[in-house]
C-alpha cells in the first residue's frame, strides 16, 4: 500500500519534471522554430500564422542569395571581421592572461582592475569619439574600424576567462620540464601550450560569437554593402522589391546567420558553459 | 628579463587596444562635454552648461524620460530573468536524462544575434503576427507606449533568462548532495531547504549574474533601436546618446549625456555591490 503510494508519487514527480523540461525547451526553442517556419513560407502566406507552412518553399532563401542581394557579401564581411577579431583578441589576450596568471609583478591588481573597469563603459560612450578619430584617419567604412573596437569589447571578458583557466593549470609540469633540461620557451611550447588549448578554444568561441553578433559599432562604421556585416544587413533588409513584405526574406537571412551559431552551440555546449561561468563563478 | 619587464611586454598590446578604443574615447567624450556644439568654427568652453541642459534645461524632459525607461527596463527584466532563471536552473539541475539537450537548447537564445532576435520579435509583434494570433488579441504592439515596452521586456527576457539560468546552475552544482540529504533527514521541507540551503549557497553566483545583467540592461541599445527605434517612450539612455552625438551631430551635448549615463551605471553597480554583494564579491577570484 505504502509502496504503491510512493511509486505513484515518484511517477508523478518524473512526469512533472518531464513537463517542466518540455516548458524550458519550448521557451528556448519555439521562437527560433518560428523563424525557421516563417522563412519557409512563400510571401503570400507569410501572415497566415499556420504553425507549419502549407506550401513550403525556398523562395525566401533564393531571394537572400539571389542576384541583386548583397547578403553573400555581408556573410563574407561578418566572417572576415569575426575571424580577425577572434585571432587578434586571442593572441594578445593569451599574452596578457599569462602575465596576470603566472607572473608576480607590481601593479598586477591595478591591471586587473583596469581590465574590469574597461568592460563597464557602455558602448555608446565610446561610439562618437571613436567615429571622430577613425574619420580623421580616413577609416570610416573599413574593416579595421569595426575590428579594433570589437577587439576592445571582447578583451576584458576574454582576458578574465583566460586568466582563470591559466591560474588553474598544472604549472608543476612546466617546472618538471625545466628540471629535465627544457628551456623556458620549450617548456611553454611543449607542455603548457598543448594543455591550454581547451581554455583558449573556449574563449575563442565566446569571442567569435560576440563579434558575429555585434551591431551598434558596425551600424555606424559601415556605410556600403561591401563592408557591412550580416547584423546590419538584416536590420536594413528591404526584401526583393521595395513593395515586398521583407518578413520572409529577413527570417531566411536570420536562419542563415543563426545556424552556424546553433551548430557551434550544439558541438561545444560544455566548453561554452564552462567559459561563460568561469568569469562569474569559481567551481 | 625580469618578471616586471616581461609582464609589461605581454600586457602592452591588450592595454594599448583598450586605451585606444575605450579609455581615450571615454576621456575624449568627457572633455568634449565641456564645449558647445556650434556648426562652424572652434567650439567654445562652456563649463557644465551641457550637463545643466540635460539635467534641468531644454533636454531635461528627454533625459529624465530616458532615465525612467532605462531603469524600468532594468528592474523589470532583471527581476523576471532571475525568477525564470532560478526556475530553469532548478529544472536543469534535477534532470539527468536529456541534460545535454536542455543545456544546448538553453544556449540557443543567447547565441542568436540580438539584431536578428529583434527583427524576429518585430514581426512576431506585428499586428498581423503570431503573438496576436496565438492570444486572439488585436494589439498594435509596437505602436503604443505600454505594448512597446512589453515587447522589449519580453524579447530581452527571452534572450537572457537562459544565460542567467546557466550562471545559477553553475552555482547549484557546487552544492554537495549530502547537505540536502542531511536536511531532509532532519525533516526540512522543500521551501525550508530552498530558503536555508539553496539560496545562501547559490547567492554568490546569483549576485554575479545579477550584476552582469544589470550592467548590460542599463546600456540596452540594440533591441529598442531595432524594435521601436525609441518611439513611444522607449528611448533608453543609450539611444538618446547615439541620437544626440551621431544623429544630431552634437558631440558636446552627446558627450555630456554619455558621461551621465556611465556615471549612473557606475553608481548603480557600486551601490548594488555595497548593499548586497560585498561578501560575495570580496573574495580572491583569480
Amino acid at each position: 500500500m505504502s509502496t504503491t503510494a510512493h511509486e505513484v508519487r515518484r511517477w508523478g514527480g518524473t512526469a512533472g519534471l518531464l513537463l517542466a523540461n518540455g516548458l524550458v525547451l519550448v521557451f528556448c526553442l519555439a521562437p527560433f522554430g518560428w523563424m525557421v517556419v516563417s522563412s519557409l513560407k512563400p510571401p503570400a502566406e507569410i501572415f497566415d500564422n499556420r504553425l507549419l507552412p502549407a506550401n513550403p518553399s525556398l523562395v525566401n532563401y533564393a531571394a537572400v542569395f539571389g542576384s541583386g542581394s548583397d547578403f553573400t557579401l555581408a556573410l563574407r564581411n561578418s566572417l572576415v571581421i569575426s575571424a580577425s577579431v577572434t585571432v587578434i583578441s586571442m593572441v594578445i589576450g593569451v599574452f596578457a592572461a599569462y602575465a596576470l596568471a603566472r607572473l608576480k609583478f607590481r601593479g598586477r591588481n591595478l591591471v586587473l582592475g583596469f581590465f574590469l573597469a574597461m568592460s563597464m563603459f557602455p558602448g555608446v560612450a565610446i561610439l562618437s569619439p571613436v567615429f571622430q578619430l577613425f574619420a580623421d584617419w580616413g577609416w570610416i567604412n573599413t574593416y579595421q574600424s569595426m575590428i579594433i573596437p570589437d577587439v576592445g569589447f571582447s578583451l576584458p571578458l576574454g582576458v578574465w576567462v583566460l586568466t582563470t583557466f591559466f591560474a588553474a593549470m598544472p604549472w608543476e609540469l612546466e617546472a618538471a620540464a625545466r628540471t629535465d633540461g627544457a628551456t623556458p620557451s620549450q617548456a611553454f611550447r611543449h607542455v603548457i601550450l598543448p594543455l591550454s588549448v581547451p581554455g583558449v578554444f573556449t574563449t575563442a568561441i565566446l569571442v567569435f560569437i560576440s563579434a558575429w553578433n555585434e551591431f551598434m559599432v558596425a551600424n555606424s562604421m559601415s556605410q556600403t554593402p561591401d563592408v557591412q556585416p550580416v547584423t546590419v544587413a538584416i536590420a536594413k533588409f528591404t526584401g526583393v522589391s521595395q513593395f515586398d513584405q521583407p518578413f520572409g526574406t529577413q527570417m531566411a537571412a536570420g536562419v542563415v546567420v543563426t545556424v552556424p551559431l546553433v551548430i557551434l552551440v550544439l558541438l561545444f555546449q560544455r566548453r561554452i558553459i564552462s567559459g561563460l561561468t568561469a568569469g562569474g563563478v569559481k567551481g | 628579463m625580469g618578471p616586471e619587464r616581461l609582464a609589461f611586454r605581454l600586457l602592452l598590446p591588450s592595454v594599448a587596444v583598450l586605451l585606444l578604443v575605450i579609455a581615450y574615447p571615454v576621456l575624449r567624450a568627457v572633455y568634449g562635454s565641456f564645449f558647445d556644439d556650434r556648426p562652424m568654427g572652434p567650439a567654445a568652453f562652456i563649463g557644465f552648461d551641457n550637463y545643466a541642459r540635460a539635467l534641468w534645461g531644454a533636454g531635461g524632459a528627454d533625459f529624465w524620460a530616458a532615465f525612467r525607461v532605462t531603469f524600468l527596463f532594468t528592474v523589470v527584466t532583471v527581476v523576471l530573468e532571475v525568477l525564470i532563471g532560478l526556475g530553469m536552473a532548478a529544472i536543469m539541475h534535477r534532470s539527468f536524462r536529456g541534460r545535454g539537450l536542455l543545456r544546448a537548447s538553453v544556449l540557443v537564445p543567447w547565441a542568436i544575434p540580438t539584431a536578428v532576435a529583434a527583427v524576429l520579435w518585430r514581426w512576431a509583434f506585428d499586428p498581423r503576427g503570431i503573438v496576436n494570433h496565438l492570444f486572439g488579441a488585436d494589439v498594435t504592439w509596437t505602436g503604443a507606449e505600454w505594448p512597446s515596452k512589453f515587447a522589449i521586456v519580453f524579447a530581452d527576457t527571452w534572450k537572457t533568462a537562459p544565460f542567467v539560468a546557466l550562471l545559477i546552475l553553475a552555482g547549484l552544482q557546487i552544492i554537495p548532495k549530502e547537505v540536502y540529504e542531511a536536511a531532509r533527514i532532519d525533516g526540512a521541507g522543500v521551501l525550508h531547504r530552498f530558503r536555508h540551503i539553496t539560496l545562501p549557497l547559490v547567492k554568490p553566483a546569483l549576485v554575479v549574474a545579477v550584476l552582469f545583467r544589470m550592467l548590460d540592461a542599463l546600456r540596452l541599445y540594440d533591441l529598442p533601436a531595432i524594435l521601436t527605434n525609441g518611439a513611444n517612450d522607449t528611448t533608453t539612455l543609450s539611444i538618446l546618446v547615439v541620437r544626440a552625438s551621431l544623429g544630431d551631430l552634437k558631440p558636446g551635448y552627446g558627450g555630456a549625456l554619455s558621461t551621465l549615463t556611465f556615471l549612473l551605471i557606475f553608481v548603480t553597480a557600486f551601490l548594488f555591490v555595497r548593499l548586497l554583494g560585498a561578501g560575495a564579491l570580496g573574495r580572491d577570484r583569480t
